[in-house]
Parts: structure tokens; C-alpha cells; sequence
């Protein structure tokens, strides 16, 4: 997402700005304890770490410009301003302005960004309201193995949920429409799209699927569709499967066939929230994820977890895998803390390597797919015997909001890894207290110009202005610039973001964040109707 | 219709301050809209109440359509328009925006006697500061080109300025341009007046109406769908403002408008204790950043800063533009700006602090003109901070353009089609506006380059190039190299290069311009754009010969230079075709006729599957081998002659280079130097790219760059599309009878406007300039646009110009006219008219002696050519 405008930061930063000694030492610190890539390609034994730094990250990105090997002066520092655009790049914020039937939203705003390890970014992040129910979405997926099925369940899973959740007869009608080859009822709007849609002739094989879903959800004629719990935890599978189905069913036109085998065979977890009034439900596979923030009624701050992460650290999932598979199994199901020794999450959509049999993968990698070109990690891993291992079924949390429900924020495990849930609940709150103070008091505004620029002047001098308006941009900026102390160390910050493209993946990972903030009034409101 | 509209407007004069009638008007309004119901059908439905959408139905009403309606979502004149600043200035950098402005000027200037409507008018002037040389020399540029159109403007001393506005601070002004005639007025009342004129000759307007899509068939509009309901019609005209981009996306066949809104912050203040004059000059301070007016006794004062804020990057589906946050901090650097200017100002009290997004576009000139794919739908948005000064100008050329085929002016700098769906990417919009608008207010020097969007199409070669040193330019985003920077040299930083005068690359390019003389340069030339037209029969041939206006039915491996030209005549594209085979056709064009030419193409080519366009400029590299030893590399590495009298100029053959076959090799450069052009599939482009290198290396190859080209194409007076061609200039006018066979047998466009020509003689002529007192290490280098004068009088302007190594001169090229001295009206051009005068170039306020040519300096030519057809191309600059 920034690699554009930081290129350009950087040539100006190169052609200015004398050369930092020590710029590698800076490097050279992290670099033990954050060499991690979700996929592992050489699963043999403990010495994989460095085989994979060195295989996986240099040796294939090579063709890059800007490579490390290339640029060997490169470290420069940017000026806090530098580092400032570098992250502000993939902001955005919005507010929720309308009142849903009369009754203000609960959500009143939300704000988010990302930055990329991996060129081209693997993460994607997404908002959009359901136009035929009401209820607000937010998803945030962090895909491996490339970017292309972290971007289709983001533009589509939305749309799965949305579909579910229709009445029968809203089902009818965009059936109607769809015979009659009318426009079809909007069913969803965006608030912060994913990206841009690439093929516009794959879209068009994606909607044929949904409504297949739809078809068949009219098929069970329930008046009011689903309920929430039941929507998120089918679309989840049902896109999965879709995805699993449409690359082994026979597409006639190459690129939308080369694109389903990238989806496919590339993974991406997912965590999303729905919210409507006070019902706020989260739907989670893998390792991304969702928090609340809480503030008592004494004021003190606490943090909530809404989701569990889907690893090998949570001994609910380890026993979940071994109750699936045979008992011959339960010693190489988790290998080295991943799934058979290659996969860190395990749930996720895709990766179809760990969810067909073996047969299955031949024969459809068989059909003549230029798998080196399309990037595609093709071997099965060992110990496989009784695939599925991978699944991505959800799992949801219900959560009624409170009062003191004041903020969710949902990201990929790239923020999780380096900041603990209470690290970043404290963080936001920080945010939002600095961001009230800053803001010049309207009320009392200095009345003419002059005062007006003494006042602004002194704020600039005291760095104020500087601070992020956006708290996804602040998290961000910790996670990366904070030491060992979680202090802020601004060399460090600078030295993260300058890192060439080919080695930033082995210091940090992709990061999204979308911090989510709730009207407590109107959830107040309608404690006290109820 | 017209009483509703009435009523918006008639409030009462003592409510004047648009603050308040945001208020006033709404209830008036608003309850009578929703019981209108929308007519079924019309001949022209235009999106937009702005001040872009009443212009263009105001001059379409005038030139006589009927049947036009209006549809705005909000209320009339409440976007961008509403909060827009209200001043109309008229000092552009291009011609054709000096003209909008001009006549937008002239227009708003009687629209209150035309209308009765109080549209705020006032003829203040303003004054433009310098606090550099360097920006007194940007505006003495433009000072001499509004001279010469008729506007009156002059560079005053910094005395003069505080004389004119006593309040501000001269001491670090080093002159000033003052344009007397600039004015300010309300843009929301010139809207509205606009809409209520419009409304008088039939057009109907709706307000609270959203478009949800429009209607395609057949590539061609059939009506729009509305939230009231649907509407039949012929055209479209999309003039939404920042919510066009989406709008042109929200159809079936979408239609790619590359805009990008960014938030936009100005000042206004309570009046001043003795409140300023209502005709107090607007001041534009560029190094400074900002803008200041009167406004009601005190200032409204805002600006584009270095930081801008882009916003609606996801698109947002608010009825008008909410009421977005200040931002003080932000703001901070323009308040210091405008106090340093304004130091009294310090105790004026504060008002308000506006936020009104602006969109800008992805070159900073506004987007209008007639879809590439989809027939009938119109474009006029994209105004980058300009919507006031550019309304009227640009609402009448569009106007023209959908009653008449085509604008009274070129309008090419500014037609949608320049642009492509490569430029409608949000994150690439996003990140080309946050570099867009700060230039708005920067130093316009030649030849910059925009630093964001960049690297999105590539040759294959890029890597390579660029590790020996490559300096890049963008052309509709490919990458094109500039020069080859040598290892032991060193060039100045981005920011310290910008200049007026010599440029620090001079001997870099003399080097390269050098080799291609003596010995061989190869330059990647893969950026322009490659067509090929097949058939099974003659169609082909057939479909060519009536669009082209020379005689392609020449033999197999013939290459024509041609212009592919409108019915009056002019340009709409110039290139070259090179017969492959009785059938197919390989057809090369400038770089961004990509979506232009394959439009004028398709439109005229008929649904025939048996005829086959083909766009094939991903699929081929290509490299051009300038110089006399272009011959001995070519022949070592095919074993085939390659001598003139093998392979003559102008032939075309596919051969072996090297291992890689289906080579087709062209004996032609764009130059008029020795040389071939190769088209290389793209996979063999690095290895026949080493083979020439390595082969090459005895003969003294060097890499090239696109400047090297220009400098020799323009010795050689080779004009290009797009800078010296224009749809309105004629083979005849430039000097290439040769190129057009009127007895070719059958009819071709234009022909019958060429032939008319050819009995009456020209009105304009292309001529090229050797400047003779012009110091080059010292002097202004020439640009383009400068005004060339005759004996004195004022005759024209040029179109390019660059320093030719050989005649030691810079060379300009431009067009002479010959205005009558007592009526202006324009004449014959003849030769003789040309080769009579004493000329003058007038660079920045400085005339320098030129001498005027209207055929290349011969003596260069040495080369052996086919007879008839000698290469004066110019495909060059593409």
C-alpha cells in the first residue's frame, strides 16, 4: 500500500541526508527473535530458521528493485515527517453518520490502516454495511503464500454473510432480479473497500456463486434467514468450499482458472465483527485477533478478548486436531509449533494443501497450471495421511455491549506478536486522551489571527501536532518503533520503515489494524428502553 | 420549472453572505422537488448542479439543443462550488486554460445584466508575487503569453505592489505580475444564474435526483436510472465533481475518470476595523503557498501546502460534502505565510476555518470529453482548485463538442482520452494527488517529472538500463529513459536541478547525441503504441485507405508515414504503418494515442469479424539503433546486408538478431539519422539487447535517452503529435504535401478540407527557428509556448524547442500566422510571407533574433534514401 509514496520518501531521503553509521547494528538486534513466515517451505529440522531467511526471503525476491544487495548505503534515517507520511499513507478513517430507522448507530466511527512487510502487501482489511439488514462488518484477513486469497475472502465473504442473513423474501427478489437481468438490489456498501477488484470476469464467476448460495438458502425456506451465529459460521465454510470448488471444476478461461488455482493454494486467516445495535458478534479462524477495550465504572481500563487464537499454543485446538485425526497422528500433527511442521495457524481459508488428499492435489496441478510462474508452493508435506487438517470454520463469540464497551480493535497477528492485549488497549487510550487534549479548545479559541499562530506555533514546538490522529496509526507506530522497555525509540522507527524490500518481512509483518469506537450513549439508551 | 428555480434565487439581497443562505434557501426548495416527476425521456442528461453542469447546459441551451435535463443530487451550487473561493484568475500556464478563464471572465462578467441574478462580480485584479528569480521569471512566462492573447497583464516592481494593496509586506519581493482584469465573484450565485439562463431556454433541472448508474447498449448511452426512476436518453454528461470517478465505475461498461479529492483549508476572517475595499486586489503568494482576497471588509485566505490530506479515497455516499473537521495544526504553515505577508493583520478576528475538498487530477490539467468506450457519455470534471476561472470556458467547449463533433480549440492537454483504466487505480489516485496538488503552488520548470505513480509499466529491459545509470520520465505511465548518467558523474539532487537556464545534464546528452552522429546509440523506445489491423480480404486495406491520408496500398515491406486525420483535415494521430503482408498491418503511434487512436479506430471500423484490431504494445520491446554504424551491428548479427541498397530507408523485414528470430526490423529511426528500429517479442528483448551491446561495443555503442532523441529529431525539424501536431493542425500546414495523396483513388477524412486547402492556401504554417543571439550557458533556454514575432508584430507560438548539438542553436519549431494589421483577421501564410520577415522569440520578456526555415538545414543529410518518400518523420516524443 505505501511502497509507492515511501520510494518516493526514499529518493528524497537518498539524495539529501547524509548516511547513518550504525544503521545495521540497528537491524542486527531484532533479528533473532523475529524471523517468522507463516509458510515454511523446508520443514526438516530445527536449522530451517536460517535456511529460510536466506532461501525464502532474499534468493526468491531477488528480481526486486531495491533489494539490500543492491543498495548497500541505503539506511537512511527519515526525518520525523518522513516517518510520519510513511505511515500515514494507508490511513483512513470514517465516521458513521447515519442515524439506522432513528436510533443513532452505535458505532460511531472507525479508523484504520496497514503497513506492508511483504511486497506486494499479503494483508487486506474491510468495512461495509449490509444495505438489506442492518449491521455493520469489519474484517481484517492476513493471507501467506501470496495475496490472492486474502483478497478474495475479503471482497467476498462480506457478501456471503450479507446473503445469509437476508429474509426469504429479500432472497426472492434479488433472485427475481437476477432471472429478469435487472440491476440487483445493492447489498452491500463499502465504508473502506479492500482494493481494487483486478478481474473484472472473475467478479462476475463469484456472483454466479453466491447466488447458488442464495438458490440454496431459499431452498430451506426459513422467513427471517439466519441467525447471526449460524450466518458467520456458514458463510465462513461456504466460501472455503467455493474456493475449493471453483479450481477443481473446469474453468474455460485461463486467467480467472490461473487466479482460483493462486486462491486456492495461497491461505489467508480471517477475523470479522458484526455489529448490530448491541449485538456484536465475532467470527474468527486463525490468528488474527478482535479486543475490547473496557472502561469500569471507577474508570479503570480493562481489556476483553473476544477471540481465541487458532495456533499451536491453544490447547483447546490441539486437542480439537487430535480428536480429528487417528491417534498414530498426535505426535506429527504439530510439529515445531506448527501444523505438520509447516503452518502456524491452523485454521484458515485456502491452502488447499493441507485440505485435499493427495490425489486430489495431483490431479488438479496435473491440468497443465504454470505453477512456478503463478507462485504456487507445490509439495505435500510429510506425515500427510488423513487430510483435512486445515479448516476454515469460525469460531463465533457473542457479546452484548455495554455502557462501558468503548472501543474494539480487531488486526492481524502482525500488531499481536509485538504488543500484548493490554499493551494495546493502554495504547488507544492514551490516543484518545492526547487526541481531546490537543485539539485547540473551540470553545475558548484565541480570537484573532495572532494568537491564533502563537498558539499553533507553540504546539509545534512541542511536537503536539505531530501526534497521530488515526489509532491504528499509533499502534502501528509502536509496534514497530517501541524497544525492548516499550519505549519509543525514533531511530529504531526509522531504521524498521528503511529496511529494504526483501529483508522487512524477516524484521516485522504485514499489520492492519481497524480500532472500532462505540456510541455509549445510544448503547446506554437502549439498555434503559429494554 | 423555472418559478422553482426562481425561488432559490430571488432571497433577499440583505441575506447576502453565502454562510447564511445555506438557511434560507432550503425550505423554499425543497418541498416542491418531490412531487415533480422526472420526464421519460430526453435528448441530454447532465449529473452535477455545480457550476460545471450549469455551464454545460447553459451553452448547450444557447447553441440551440432542446430537451436537456438537469439532475443534482443535493441542491443546486452545493458541492465544491458552494464553499469554492471565489476568484477567477486567468494566469494559467497552458494557452487553452488561458482562454477558458478568459471567456469564463467575460461571461460571468454581463451574466447579472443577462439574467438579473447578483452574481458578486467584481473586476479586482490580482497580483501574483516573487519571492525567487526564479518565480519572476515563471511569471514573466506567462505575462508575455497572456500579452499576446489579449489579456492585459505587467510585471510591476514590489514599489508598485505595496501602491496597490498598502497591507502587504514587499521586503522580500523580488517583482510582481499584475493582471488588472482578474475579478472575484460569488461562484454559487454564478451557478445558479447559469442554471436559471439555462432554465429560460429549456432546460429542466431537478435537484434532490441521484443518478445511480447510467444506461450502456451497444457501447452507446440509452438513458440513466435514478432514484426517481429511469430517463431515456442519447447523451450523458458527467459532471459530479468528486463523485465522478465512482459515478464513471458504476456502470456496466465502466468509464475511467482519474480524479482524487483532497481536503482544502481556507481562512475567513470579520472585517478589518477599516474593512477592506471591496476591489482590493486578490494577492497569489506561490512561495508562500497561499491566496488572499477581500471578503465582506476582511480576508478569505487559504492555499495548497506541502502536506495535503487526501480524503474519499473509498468513495463516500454523502449527498453533499458534510461538514469535514478543521484542522488547525495543519493549517499553521499557510497562517504563518499569510501573517508574514499581512503582519497587521495579527488582530483581524477569525471567523471560520473551511474545509471544502477540491479533486485533482493526475496531471494537474482538468478532464473533459467524450468516453473512449462508451458513445454519448460526457466528461467535464476534475478541476484541481480552478472549477471558477476554467467554468464557463470549458461548459462552452464541451458544449461545442456535443453539437458539432469537436471544440472550437484543441483540446487535447485536457481530453479524457489521454488517460487510460492504468491511471484509475484508487491507491495510485491517492498517492499521485498528495504530489499534485502542493505543484500547484510549486515552480514550474521544464522538463519535471512526477516522482509518485511511478514504475507501473515497464520494459523489460528496465532493470538493466537503470543499473547503468538511467534517468527516468513517465509517459502514460511507462517508463522512458531519459539520459544515462556516466559512473564518474554526478548530478544534482531532484529539488536543486530545477532550472530555467542550462541544465546540469547538457554534456550528458551532448555525449550521447554525439555517438548517434559518429558511431551507434540504442535507445528503448517500447513505450509507443503498436496496433495491428488484419483481415481476410481486403478490408483492411480497405478500412486504412480511407482513414489514412497517404496511399498505403504500397508493396509488402513499405513503411508509410501517415496521419490518421478528422474531416477538417487535422491531426487526430500521426504514425507509422508498415505493410506486413498483403493483409496485416503493423501501425506504430505516440505513447498515449493508446486510447485515443484504438477509439477513432473502432469507431469508424465496421463490425466485421473477418477484420481484426489488435492492440500488441505489451508484446513487443522496442529498440532503436541510431547512427551510421547501426548498419555494421545489424549485419554482424543477422549475416544479412543491411547496406542501403539491401534494405533501403523506410523497409521493413523480420529477420534473425542474434539467436532470436521474427525480428522485425525498420529502417527508420523518428530521427532522421541512419538506423533501424527493432520490434522484439518481449522475450527475446535481453538477449538481442546483449547482442547488440556486446557486438556494438566495437563500433562505440552507448545506451541513449529520449533526450538525445528530441534534440535530434528537432535539428531535423521533425514535428510530433501532441506538442507541435494538434487535431486542428494540417499536413499542409507543417510542410508534408509528400504524405498526403489526394489521387489515391478512392476518398479518405479529410480529404475534401485538404483539397479546399490545397486551393486556398494556409492560414498557419509550421517553421522552424535557429536562435542567433541566444547565449546558451546564459541566456533562458527556450520551452515551448513562447510567443514569436514578425517584424514586430506578434505571428505565433512555438510548440517545442530544444538545443541542436550540430548547429551549435537552439532550435525552436511554432507556428506562423499572418494576422491583417488593420482588422486581425487571419491571412494566407506563403513561403515567401515566412522567408520575408525578421523574427523574434520572446523568452520570458526577451526577444531573441531567430531565423526562420521551412525545410531542415540539408547539408545533414547525408544518407541514401528512396526517392520519393524521404523520412521526415516525427513519430519522435511519443
Amino acid at each position: 500500500m505505501s511502497s509507492t509514496v515511501s520510494y518516493w520518501i526514499f529518493n528524497s531521503a537518498r539524495n539529501s541526508i547524509a548516511t547513518l553509521q550504525g544503521g545495521q547494528r540497528l537491524y542486527s538486534r531484532y533479528a533473532s527473535n523475529r524471523i517468522k513466515s507463516k509458510w515454511r517451505l523446508f520443514p526438516q529440522g530445527p536449522v530451517t530458521l536460517k535456511n529460510n531467511a536466506s532461501c525464502g526471503g532474499i534468493a526468491l525476491q531477488k528480481a526486486f528493485r531495491h533489494t539490500s544487495t543492491e543498495e548497500d548505503d541505503f539506511h537512511l534515517p527519515l526525518s520525523p515527517e518522513q516517518v510520519n507520511e510513511v505511515l500515514r499513507a494507508g490511513e483512513s478513517a470514517h465516521k458513521i453518520l447515519d442515524l439506522v430507522s432513528g436510533v443513532p448507530s452505535s458505532v460511531l466511527r472507525f479508523e484504520s490502516n496497514q503497513l506492508a512487510a511483504n511486497f506486494p502487501v499479503e494483508d487486506r482489511g474491510g468495512v461495509a454495511a449490509c444495505l438489506q439488514t442492518n449491521g455493520l462488518m469489519f474484517g481484517v484477513f492476513d493471507g501467506h503464500g501470496g495475496h490472492a486469497c486474502a483478497q478474495a475472502v475479503s471482497e467476498r465473504l462480506f457478501y456471503y454473510v450479507a446473503v445469509s442473513l437476508m429474509s426469504q423474501q429479500t432472497l426472492e427478489q434479488m433472485e427475481g432480479a437476477m432471472e429478469s437481468m435487472k440491476p440487483l438490489l445493492p447489498i452491500l456498501q463499502w465504508l473502506k473497500h479492500p482494493g481494487d477488484s483486478i478481474y473484472k470476469d472473475v467478479t462476475s464467476v463469484h456472483l454466479d456463486h453466491l447466488r447458488v448460495y442464495w438458490q440454496e438458502l431459499l431452498n430451506l425456506h426459513m422467513e427471517m434467514g439466519l441467525n447471526i451465529e449460524e450466518a458467520l459460521m456458514y458463510s465462513f465454510q461456504r466460501l472455503d468450499s467455493d474456493i475449493s470448488l471453483e479450481i477443481q471444476a473446469a474453468l474455460e478461461d485461463e486467467m480467472t482458472r490461473n487466479l482460483s488455482l493462486q486462491v486456492a493454494f495461497s491461505g489467508a486467516t480471517a477475523c470479522m465483527a458484526h455489529v448490530d445495535g448491541v449485538h456484536l458478534h465475532v467470527a474468527n479462524a486463525g490468528d488474527c485477533r478482535a479486543i475490547l477495550g473496557v472502561q469500569e465504572d471507577n474508570g479503570m481500563w480493562s481489556c476483553l478478548p473476544l477471540t481465541r487464537d487458532h495456533n499451536a499454543w491453544n490447547p483447546t485446538e490441539l486437542s480439537r486436531l487430535k480428536r480429528e485425526h487417528p491417534e498414530s497422528e498426535h505426535r506429527t500433527i504439530i510439529m515445531d509449533n506448527r501444523l505438520l511442521g509447516v503452518l502456524m495457524p491452523c485454521r484458515a481459508f485456502g491452502d488447499v494443501q493441507l485440505k485435499w488428499s493427495k490425489e486430489l492435489q495431483r490431479s488438479v496441478l496435473e491440468r497443465g497450471f504454470d505453477t512456478e510462474a503463478l507462485n504456487i508452493y507445490q509439495f505435500t508435506p510429510p506425515h500427510y495421511y488423513t487430510p483435512p487438517y486445515l479448516t476454515a470454520r469460525p469460531e463465533v463469540t457473542y457479546h452484548r455491549l455495554r455502557p462501558q464497551d468503548k472501543f474494539l480493535v480487531l488486526a492481524s497477528d502482525g500488531l499481536w506478536d509485538v504488543l500484548g492485549n493490554e499493551d494495546v488497549v493502554r495504547l488507544v487510550v492514551e490516543h484518545l486522551a492526547e487526541v481531546c487534549r490537543h485539539k485547540p479548545d473551540l470553545a475558548q479559541r484565541p480570537a484573532n489571527l495572532g494568537l491564533m499562530q502563537s498558539l499553533l506555533l507553540q504546539r509545534k514546538a512541542q511536537g503536539l501536532h505531530a501526534t497521530d490522529q488515526n489509532a491504528a496509526t499509533r499502534l502501528i507506530r509502536y509496534a514497530i518503533g517501541s524497544n525492548e522497555y516499550g519505549e519509543m525509540e525514533p531511530e529504531r522507527l526509522s531504521a524498521m520503515l528503511t529496511l529494504p524490500e526483501d529483508l522487512a518481512r524477516m524484521y516485522r509483518d504485514d499489520i492492519s489494524v481497524t480500532v472500532v469506537y462505540f456510541n455509549s450513549d445510544s448503547i446506554g439508551s437502549s439498555y434503559k428502553g429494554s | 420549472m423555472f418559478y422553482r428555480l426562481l425561488s432559490v434565487v430571488r432571497r433577499p439581497r440583505s441575506s447576502q453572505g453565502w454562510q447564511k443562505w445555506s438557511s434560507a434557501r432550503s425550505g423554499a426548495s425543497a418541498a416542491k422537488a418531490h412531487s415533480v416527476a422526472l420526464p421519460a425521456q430526453a435528448q441530454v442528461v447532465i449529473c452535477g448542479g455545480g457550476i460545471m453542469g450549469t455551464s454545460v447546459a447553459y451553452h448547450l441551451s444557447k447553441m440551440g439543443w432542446k430537451d436537456i435535463v438537469l439532475l443534482e443530487q443535493g441542491r443546486l451550487a452545493a458541492g465544491s462550488t458552494r464553499f469554492c473561493a471565489g476568484i477567477l484568475s486567468t494566469a494559467r500556464h497552458l494557452t487553452i486554460e488561458q482562454k477558458m478563464a478568459d471567456y469564463s471572465n467575460k461571461l460571468y462578467h454581463q451574466l447579472e445584466q443577462e439574467t438579473g441574478i447578483h452574481t458578486g462580480y467584481i473586476r479586482t485584479g490580482s497580483i501574483f508575487l516573487a519571492q525567487t528569480q526564479d518565480r519572476l521569471i515563471s511569471l514573466k512566462r506567462i505575462n508575455s503569453r497572456l500579452n499576446v492573447i489579449g489579456i492585459p497583464s505587467e510585471i510591476i516592481s514590489p514599489k508598485k505592489v505595496a501602491e496597490l494593496h498598502p497591507l502587504l509586506n514587499v521586503h522580500d519581493l523580488v517583482g510582481a505580475m499584475h493582471v488588472p482584469e482578474d475579478a472575484v465573484v460569488s461562484s454559487a450565485d454564478v451557478a445558479l444564474a447559469l442554471a436559471s439562463a439555462a432554465s429560460q431556454n429549456g432546460v429542466q433541472i431537478y435537484d434532490r435526483t441521484s443518478i445511480l448508474h447510467v444506461m450502456v447498449r451497444k457501447g452507446q448511452v440509452t438513458g440513466v436510472e435514478t432514484d426517481k426512476g429511469q430517463i431515456q436518453c442519447h447523451y450523458f454528461v458527467n459532471c459530479a465533481g468528486q463523485w465522478a470517478y465512482e459515478l464513471g465505475l458504476s456502470n456496466e461498461e465502466p468509464v475511467s475518470i482519474p480524479l482524487h479529492a483532497c481536503e482544502h483549508f481556507y481562512l475567513l476572517t470579520r472585517p478589518w476595523e477599516t474593512p477592506l475595499q471591496s476591489n482590493a486586489p486578490t494577492i497569489v503568494d506561490a512561495d508562500g503557498r497561499i491566496y488572499i482576497r477581500n471578503w465582506q471588509g476582511g480576508i478569505l485566505s487559504g492555499g495548497f501546502e506541502k502536506n495535503p490530506k487526501p480524503i474519499f479515497t473509498e468513495g463516500k455516499n454523502q449527498l453533499e460534502i458534510q461538514n469535514l473537521q478543521e484542522d488547525w495544526d495543519h493549517f499553521e504553515p499557510l497562517l504563518s505565510s499569510l501573517l508574514r505577508r499581512m503582519p497587521e493583520l495579527e488582530t483581524l478576528e477569525i471567523m471560520k476555518l473551511v474545509n471544502c475538498p477540491e479533486t485533482f487530477t493526475p496531471d494537474m490539467r482538468c478532464i473533459m470529453g467524450e468516453s473512449p468506450s462508451v458513445r454519448g457519455y460526457f466528461v467535464l470534471v476534475g478541476m484541481n482548485s480552478a472549477g471558477l476561472s476554467f467554468g464557463g470556458g470549458a461548459g462552452r467547449y464541451l458544449a461545442e463538442w456535443m453539437v458539432h463533433g469537436y471544440p472550437s480549440e484543441s483540446v487535447w492537454e485536457l481530453d479524457l482520452k489521454r488517460f487510460g483504466a492504468l491511471q484509475s487505480s484508487r491507491t495510485f489516485l491517492r498517492h499521485r494527488v498528495m504530489e499534485v496538488m502542493p505543484l500547484l503552488y510549486d515552480l514550474k520548470v521544464p522538463r519535471w517529472d512526477f516522482q509518485t505513480g511511478r514504475q507501473l509499466r515497464t520494459s523489460p529491459l528496465y532493470d538493466r538500463l537503470d543499473a547503468q545509470g538511467a534517468r527516468w520520465m513517465e509517459k502514460h505511465g511507462f517508463e522512458r529513459p531519459k539520459y544515462f548518467v556516466p559512473p564518474d558523474k554526478d548530478l544534482l539532487a531532484l529539488e536543486q536541478s530545477k532550472t530555467f537556464y542550462k541544465p546540469d545534464w547538457f554534456e550528458i546528452v551532448e555525449s550521447e547525441v554525439k555517438c548517434c552522429k559518429e558511431a551507434v546509440c540504442v535507445i528503448d523506445m517500447s513505450s509507443f503504441t503498436k496496433f495491428e489491423i488484419t483481415s481476410t480480404g481486403d478490408q483492411a486495406l480497405e478500412i486504412l485507405q480511407y482513414l489514412f491520408s497517404n496511399d498505403l496500398d504500397v508493396p509488402v515491406g513499405h513503411i508509410v508515414h501517415t496521419g490518421m486525420l478528422n474531416e477538417g483535415g487535422g491531426y487526430e494521430n500521426d504514425c507509422s504503418i508498415a505493410r506486413l503482408s498483403k493483409r496485416s498491418f503493423f501501425m506504430i503511434s505516440p505513447t498515449d494515442q493508446q486510447v485515443h487512436c484504438w477509439a477513432w479506430l473502432k469507431k469508424y471500423m465496421p463490425e466485421d469479424s473477418n477484420l481484426i484490431l489488435e492492440d500488441v504494445t505489451w508484446k513487443y520491446t522496442a529498440l532503436n539503433l541510431i547512427g551510421p554504424r547501426a548498419v555494421d551491428v545489424l549485419s554482424e548479427l543477422s549475416y544479412a546486408p543491411m547496406t542501403p541498397d539491401h534494405f533501403p530507408s523506410l523497409f521493413c523485414k523480420e529477420m534473425s538478431v542474434g539467436y532470436a528470430n521474427g525480428i522485425r526490423v525498420m529502417s527508420m529511426t523518428h530521427t532522421g539519422e541512419p538506423g533501424f528500429m527493432l520490434y522484439i517479442p518481449i522475450e527475446y528483448a535481453l538477449h538481442v539487447y546483449n547482442e547488440v551491446m556486446s557486438v556494438g561495443q566495437k563500433y562505440g555503442i552507448r545506451n541513449a535517452g529520449y533526450y538525445a532523441l528530441r534534440s535530434l529529431r528537432i535539428e531535423k525539424f521533425f514535428a510530433f503529435w501532441g506538442q507541435d501536431l494538434n487535431t486542428l493542425t494540417t499536413p499542409l500546414e507543417c510542410g508534408r504535401e509528400s504524405r498526403v495523396k489526394l489521387d489515391k483513388g478512392m476518398d479518405f477524412i479529410g480529404r475534401d478540407a485538404l483539397l479546399q486547402q490545397k486551393q486556398n492556401g494556409v492560414y498557419k504554417r509550421l517553421t522552424m527557428f535557429i536562435l542567433d543571439d541566444h547565449d546558451t550557458d546564459l541566456d533562458l533556454w527556450p520551452w515551448w509556448g513562447e510567443p514569436i514575432y514578425r517584424n514586430g508584430q506578434y505571428v505565433g507560438k512555438t510548440t517545442s524547442s530544444a538545443y541542436g548539438y550540430t548547429l551549435e542553436r537552439h532550435v525552436c519549431l511554432g507556428f506562423v500566422h499572418n494576422f491583417s494589421e488593420d482588422t486581425g483577421e487571419e491571412q494566407v501564410v506563403t513561403a515567401d510571407f515566412i522567408n520575408r520577415g525578421e523574427y523574434e522569440i520572446d523568452i520570458a520578456g526577451h526577444r531573441f533574433q531567430a531565423k526562420a526555415k521551412l525545410y531542415p538545414v540539408t547539408s545533414l543529410f547525408t544518407h541514401k534514401r528512396r526517392k520519393d518518400d524521404v523520412e521526415l518523420s516525427d513519430l519522435h516524443g511519443k
